[in-house]
């Protein structure tokens, strides 16, 4: 009730015209901040030796999934207002088609030679 | 009539949050087509990800040709990387320019956001091309065969999306700021910001990953 005002802020993506244009711009250019900033952290830690090697490419992904929760948020207007609650449950279920899809290949074929007999056994079995 | 009353209610406030927003019809059509457009990309970035799997399966196979550190320039990659990060906040910019109908803007934020792209498009060819001077094409093993796929995937829909820019903005030229014009514009930017999205992955993994290893 009493945080009424604050509906005007809950709009889909490109859904936004309640807002000033001044903080319209100020949005893009907080997101293009945190972008570049996002990305020179990742362009920084690939080519380091400060830090300890193996994690390197832990920090690239960290990075990687940060900005693009930027790109969402900013650049996409992503939230969680009830206008959007459509946008965020397809991008919920766009996300898990993701992982299943990256996650299981790699999962599956990077185990692919240790779970195989080996090639003479399958040779006599014919 | 009560049990309409709540019907509607349930309905306005789903997360119980007491904020009841009435809703008097169909949501308005914008938001059903940005909803729709949202569907599309996000089926765009479910393909992109069989690529980014084959890629992830496919980096460690050179078959004696050049490995990810041999061919991979940063330098270039950054420029590609800043160029589609600015081209992003442009098209930002000229996507407000049209909801406030300010033609001069709106052109200017069209204009930047497609010489990015091209700068994009260009730095992006001439690294494939420089690959297949060197013999090292599509052809020469998984890895840059998958490499080629998953970037040239990219390109291409950055390119396309370069063509759709400059039919908003002759749409716009010829047609003015309509409602259904205005809606195009909405769905284009939102399928820019999402090339950057993917683009961010491709940065990532291919390059930054790849040059590691």
């Amino acid at each position: 009730m009493s945080d009424q005002s604050h509906i005007g802020h809950d709009l889909a993506p490109g859904e936004e015209e309640q807002h000033s244009v001044g903080t319209r711009i100020v949005g893009y250019v907080v997101g293009l901040g945190l972008a570049l900033l996002l990305t020179a952290t990742s362009f920084f830690i690939a080519g380091t030796d400060l830090v300890w090697q193996p994690s390197i490419p832990v920090a690239l992904i960290v990075l990687a999934i940060a900005q693009m929760g930027v790109h969402l948020v900013f650049f996409l207007h992503i939230t969680t207002g009830p206008d959007n609650t459509n946008n965020v449950l397809a991008l919920a279920f766009g996300l898990l088609v993701v992982f299943l899809v990256v996650g299981g290949t790699v999962w599956i074929m990077a185990h692919l030679n240790a779970n195989m007999p080996p090639m003479d056994q399958i040779m006599m079995r014919q | 009539m009560a049990m309409t009353a709540t019907a509607g209610h349930a309905h306005a406030d789903p997360h119980h949050i007491g904020v009841v927003i009435e809703h008097p019809g169909p949501a308005p059509k914008r938001i059903v087509t940005a909803y729709g457009f949202w569907i599309f990309l996000l089926s765009d970035i479910v393909m992109f990800s069989c690529f980014f799997a084959a890629y992830a399966v496919l980096s460690g196979q050179t078959a004696g040709g050049p490995k990810g550190s041999e061919i991979f320039e940063q330098r270039n990659v950054a420029i590609e990387t800043v160029c589609l990060l600015l081209s992003s906040f442009t098209c930002g910019m000229a996507s407000i320019a049209a909801d406030v109908r300010n033609r001069f803007w709106f052109y200017l934020g069209m204009s930047v956001t497609c010489v990015l792209g091209l700068i994009f498009l260009a730095i992006e060819f001439r690294e494939f091309a420089d690959l297949v001077a060197r013999g090292y094409g599509p052809s020469r093993s998984a890895f840059v065969t998958a490499f080629f796929s998953l970037v040239g995937c990219h390109g291409l829909h950055v390119s396309a999306g370069v063509l759709w820019l400059l039919t908003m903005m002759a749409q716009v030229f010829a047609k003015g700021f309509r409602a259904d014009v205005l809606r195009r514009m909405m769905c284009f930017a939102l399928f820019w910001h999402a090339l950057d999205i993917i683009w961010v992955g491709v940065f990532s993994v291919v390059y930054l990953l790849g040059s590691g290893a």
